[in-house]
């Protein structure tokens, strides 16, 4: 990892996340999602992003924190992964911030599996802690476990 | 590599009139002024960024050649002294020779080089081509395809040993040269056919193609020939064709869908304006748009030739060695496919081919015993029908024996020995589709493992295609493959279910029934928890969509079900869905990876709206719904029995009761929906009779004779109506009853004596009217087909 990193930051809940600005395509408000029925439930939806299939995948749901009420709209951060486009939708944007390598240290045994499971580790930074986002890890579905569809077996 | 050296190779490169059209020869150029300027200023890393283009153009280029090569020596072994062949074979080995040597590939130069002085002998008359010199100059492009293959997975020319085959090249003509009456030579060899025009082969002539002599360069990827024994002539695509790259053509394709929805809104606001300047802008927006749209649709379309051009010489490999002699025919390779859709069908229709030559057709012996032409015959043909494509791939081998089929199926525990017994002729012939089939008596290397027909139907099927098969026992097999023009843009129903909007290929659907009010609650019967519904007799299993995909139901108060009769593999059944919109063109789009594994969705599409609509598999609803058993023994005897379809199409027919008694028909094609109507909704309006229909007025015309008009409008049974529907206009026709639908080949037998028919045929073992709908309405609703678009 170099010194400096820029990261895109984001709020759920109480906590704070930072992605590398090189993963992120944009940053979009809350769009009308379609309903994927029998998806896994961190799926919230697919929408149409100028014309790409764009699945919206609840991090809520899948960090297991309560959803937010209908009043507030949640915030689509996209990112460009390998395996193509993803939205990850979340409280609110934060700022771009550079963050130093002195301040990074993998994520401490205590913290819960499903939050260690998606992020590399934590910057301390002086007025709060961020976490670093795994982006392959946090759009991967498979190894959560919920969210194999039933319907997986009829493929053959 | 040294400036000086790469000059003289590029000179080299030049001489040939062949490579300057080339996009090698221009890189190549570009590049040699680009070496000057770059040694001097920086050297090094530009140099290897054009290295790659250049690599990468001519792992291109190399491959439309050899594409072209295979054809080409096949062709020759038939006709070897056509010069304008063997002329082409030389331009394009010397072609890959001169480029490997500018490239540094010296094992792929080398091995080139021994071909080419060969070719050239070959050319000149020196030596007369036999069958060793053929798959020697074969194994050579075999040779060179490895090199390619390597060079794009390593970029490097890879190790192997072409000792042998450069032996075998050396070997050619050596004996054979004395016997072979060499013409007078020409006494320079550097002038090229295209300076000195070879003698017109036949083709050309016959050919409407321009008959000018052929630019040597012309990549033959686009160019095919309909009967592969004559040479025929490439039109010179190079002065008019580009090269494109396919990630880009995606992307038109993506903008142009985009556009559509753009333009879908402005033109709703454009129906609500008064101003009669963004009217005629939104209108004209409309036509460009839908004129572009088609245009981006066939920059994706290429001729199923592309995939032809390699069964020359898969047929004559196989034949060899399967000891048979066999003649391949090609009949409509100019036949255009979405490019998507050619990759897909590669690998099944190389399948099908293998399996005719290793199976279908037999040892000259035995079709000399059988009375038939030692030379077995092979025929691969293409054409459109009803917006889709056909490809046909028949022999006249020995067809399949239907009673070892049933043995097989039944040792194979594949079906019952009752069921089989009870099975006839067609459905047993459909038995080879199911999945470890195979009734080869020997396994060879070639194919007869068990794994079979069951893989080609179902990569067919997974692009949204049918197989079918029909065979004469003795005399030949037809397998029949359907596919659609495109995966991109396809017709689809839309439906509404537990507050979404869903999308259903019209490849699947085969009718639409609404019940109403009492019917609704009386049409669907409950056998042990099993919903079925008598559709003209025969019981047809209900599929709930909102349960299938766990969303809410209709609610209690809803009277009214609507049944999408869908067809999934060779089961019918029923959806119930809450509400159905209409038909559309949709634009298919992947969904992501995330959701891919879900096997009840196919895709999703962007509606008018911007919103996402999610488009339904249906073969995964009917697996998921347990109507498919994803187990061996598939329900194959629901279909009335039907003569096996030999050349002729089927077609699907709805036969329905009218007129008093007559018995009649009209292709379903016609029919937009089945609807139940009561008496009391109909209406008089301009002095005929109408009903009030999904938001518009359906002009009615009476296909019951005046007395049981009368009493049938004072009863209270609803009227059986059929809705005919073009360009957005619809209108119902009154029939006494609906009978049945039924799939077989229409041959009109005999001219019909009432008015508005087109004549008699025997559908089902019955004598039928086909009725001439068009006439019919034309005649009732003067003018109907003349206001297209109007309500669009």
């Amino acid at each position: 990892m170099s010194d400096a990193l820029k990261l895109c930051t984001f709020v759920l809940g109480d906590l704070a996340f930072g992605v590398e600005v090189k993963h992120v395509q944009e940053v979009m408000r809350f769009q009308p999602l379609t309903r994927v029925p029998l998806a896994s439930r961190t799926v919230r939806g697919i929408l149409n992003l100028r014309g790409q299939i764009v699945t919206a995948i609840d991090v809520r749901a899948r960090l297991g924190l309560p959803t937010l009420s209908d009043a507030q709209e949640p915030m689509n951060v996209v990112l460009r992964t390998s395996d193509g486009v993803v939205s990850l939708l979340v409280d609110e944007i934060g700022d771009v911030l550079e963050v130093s390598a002195a301040d990074f240290e993998r994520a401490p045994e205590t913290l819960s599996v499903v939050l260690r499971d998606i992020v590399h580790g934590v910057y301390k930074l002086e007025r709060r802690l961020l976490l670093l986002l795994d982006v392959t890890r946090a759009v991967a579905l498979k190894e959560t476990g919920d969210n194999v569809p039933s319907s997986l077996g009829d493929a053959a | 590599m040294q400036c000086v050296s790469e000059a003289s190779q590029l000179k080299h490169l030049h001489r040939p009139a062949v490579v300057s059209h080339g996009p090698i020869a221009k890189t190549c150029a570009a590049r040699a002024l680009g070496v000057v300027r770059t040694t001097c200023t920086h050297p090094g890393e530009r140099m290897a960024v054009e290295d790659d283009e250049i690599m990468r153009e001519f792992l291109i280029e190399s491959r439309e050649n050899l594409l072209g090569l295979d054809r080409d020596f096949v062709a020759l072994e038939q006709n070897p002294r056509d010069r304008a062949i063997l002329s082409r074979i030389f331009r394009c080995v010397h072609t890959i020779k001169g480029t490997s040597g500018f490239l540094n590939l010296p094992g792929l130069e080398k091995l080139t080089h021994v071909g080419e002085t060969q070719l050239s002998r070959l050319r000149d008359g020196e030596i007369l081509l036999d069958t060793h010199a053929t798959s020697a100059l074969l194994a050579m492009v075999d040779g060179v395809r490895r090199v390619l293959a390597s060079l794009e997975r390593t970029g490097a020319e890879g190790n192997e040993d072409f000792t042998a085959i450069i032996a075998e090249l050396a070997k050619i003509g050596r004996g054979a040269a004395a016997a072979a009456p060499a013409p007078a030579r020409t006494p320079a060899p550097e002038a090229l056919p295209e300076v000195t025009p070879a003698p017109a082969p036949p083709a050309v002539a016959k050919s409407d193609r321009a008959a000018a002599p052929t630019p040597p360069s012309a990549p033959p990827a686009r160019t095919t020939a309909d009967a592969p024994a004559e040479p025929t002539a490439a039109p010179s695509v190079a002065d008019t064709a580009i090269r494109v790259d396919l990630a880009l053509l995606d992307r038109v394709m993506n903008l142009v869908g985009e556009l559509v929805l753009a333009r879908n809104q402005i033109l709703q606001y454009g129906a609500r304006s008064s101003d009669s300047g963004l009217v005629n802008a939104s209108q004209r927006l409309n036509l460009l748009t839908t004129e572009l749209q088609a245009c981006a649709m066939k920059t994706r379309m290429q001729p199923i030739g592309n995939v032809w051009n390699r069964f020359p010489r898969v047929v004559r490999d196989l034949s060899n060695v399967c000891g048979k002699a066999v003649q391949l025919e090609l009949e409509g390779s100019s036949t255009e496919l979405d490019r998507s859709i050619i990759e897909a069908i590669k690998d099944p229709l190389i399948h099908a081919v293998r399996n005719a030559i290793d199976h279908g057709i037999e040892s000259a012996e035995r079709r000399a015993l059988a009375g038939k032409p030692a030379q077995g015959r092979l025929r691969l043909r293409a054409y459109h029908e009803g917006g889709q494509v056909n490809i046909e791939v028949s022999d006249d081998g020995g067809g399949i024996n239907v009673e070892k089929v049933r043995a097989r199926a039944i040792e194979r525990g594949l079906v019952t020995g009752e069921r089989a017994a009870r099975m006839n002729e067609r459905d047993l012939l459909q038995l080879i589709f199911l999945p470890g089939f195979s009734t080869a008596e020997s396994v060879t290397h070639l194919s007869g493992r068990g794994v079979g027909m069951d893989v080609v139907k179902f990569n067919i099927e997974k692009v949204g295609g049918t197989v079918d098969i029909a065979s004469r026992f003795g005399h030949g097999t037809t397998l029949k493959i359907k596919i659609p023009l495109t995966l991109a843009i396809i017709p689809a129903l839309l439906v509404a279910s537990g507050g979404e909007r869903f999308a259903i290929p019209q490849v699947n659907l085969l009718e639409l029934v609404r019940l109403e009010g009492a019917a609704s609650r009386r049409g669907i019967e409950n056998l042990h928890g099993t919903p079925l519904y008598r559709l003209r007799g025969n019981l047809l299993p209900l599929v709930f969509l909102n349960e299938v995909l766990d969303l809410p139901g209709p609610g209690p108060h809803a009277d009214v079900v609507n049944i999408v009769v869908l067809q999934a593999d060779e089961q019918k059944f029923g959806l119930v869905v809450d509400g159905i919109s209409d038909t559309e063109e949709i634009v298919v789009k992947p969904l992501g990876k995330e959701l891919k594994q879900l096997a009840v969705f196919a895709g999703a599409t962007i509606m008018g709206d911007g919103h996402v609509a999610l488009i339904l598999d249906v073969l995964g609803i009917a697996r998921r719904s347990n109507v498919l058993s994803p187990t061996r023994e598939r329900v194959l005897d629901e279909r009335p029995p039907a003569a096996p379809g030999g050349g002729v199409a089927r077609e699907r027919m709805l036969v329905f009761r009218a007129r008093g008694d007559a018995r009649m028909a009209l292709p379903l094609a016609h029919v937009a929906r089945l609807e139940e109507i009561a008496p009391a909704r109909v209406e008089r309006a301009a002095g005929r009779d109408v009903v009030q229909y999904r938001g518009g007025v359906l002009p009615l015309i009476w296909l019951v004779d005046e007395r049981s008009r009368a009493t049938r409008m004072t009863r209270e049974e609803p009227l059986h109506v059929v809705v005919f529907t073009e360009q957005g206009r619809s209108v119902g026709l009154v029939v006494d009853e609906i009978s049945d639908v039924v799939e077989e080949e229409v041959r009109v037998q005999a001219q019909a004596q009432g008015a508005d028919l087109l004549g008699i045929a025997v559908l089902a073992g019955r004598v039928t009217d086909l009725l001439d709908v068009r006439r019919l309405v034309e005649r009732h609703e003067p003018g109907f087909f003349d206001r297209r678009g109007a309500a669009a």
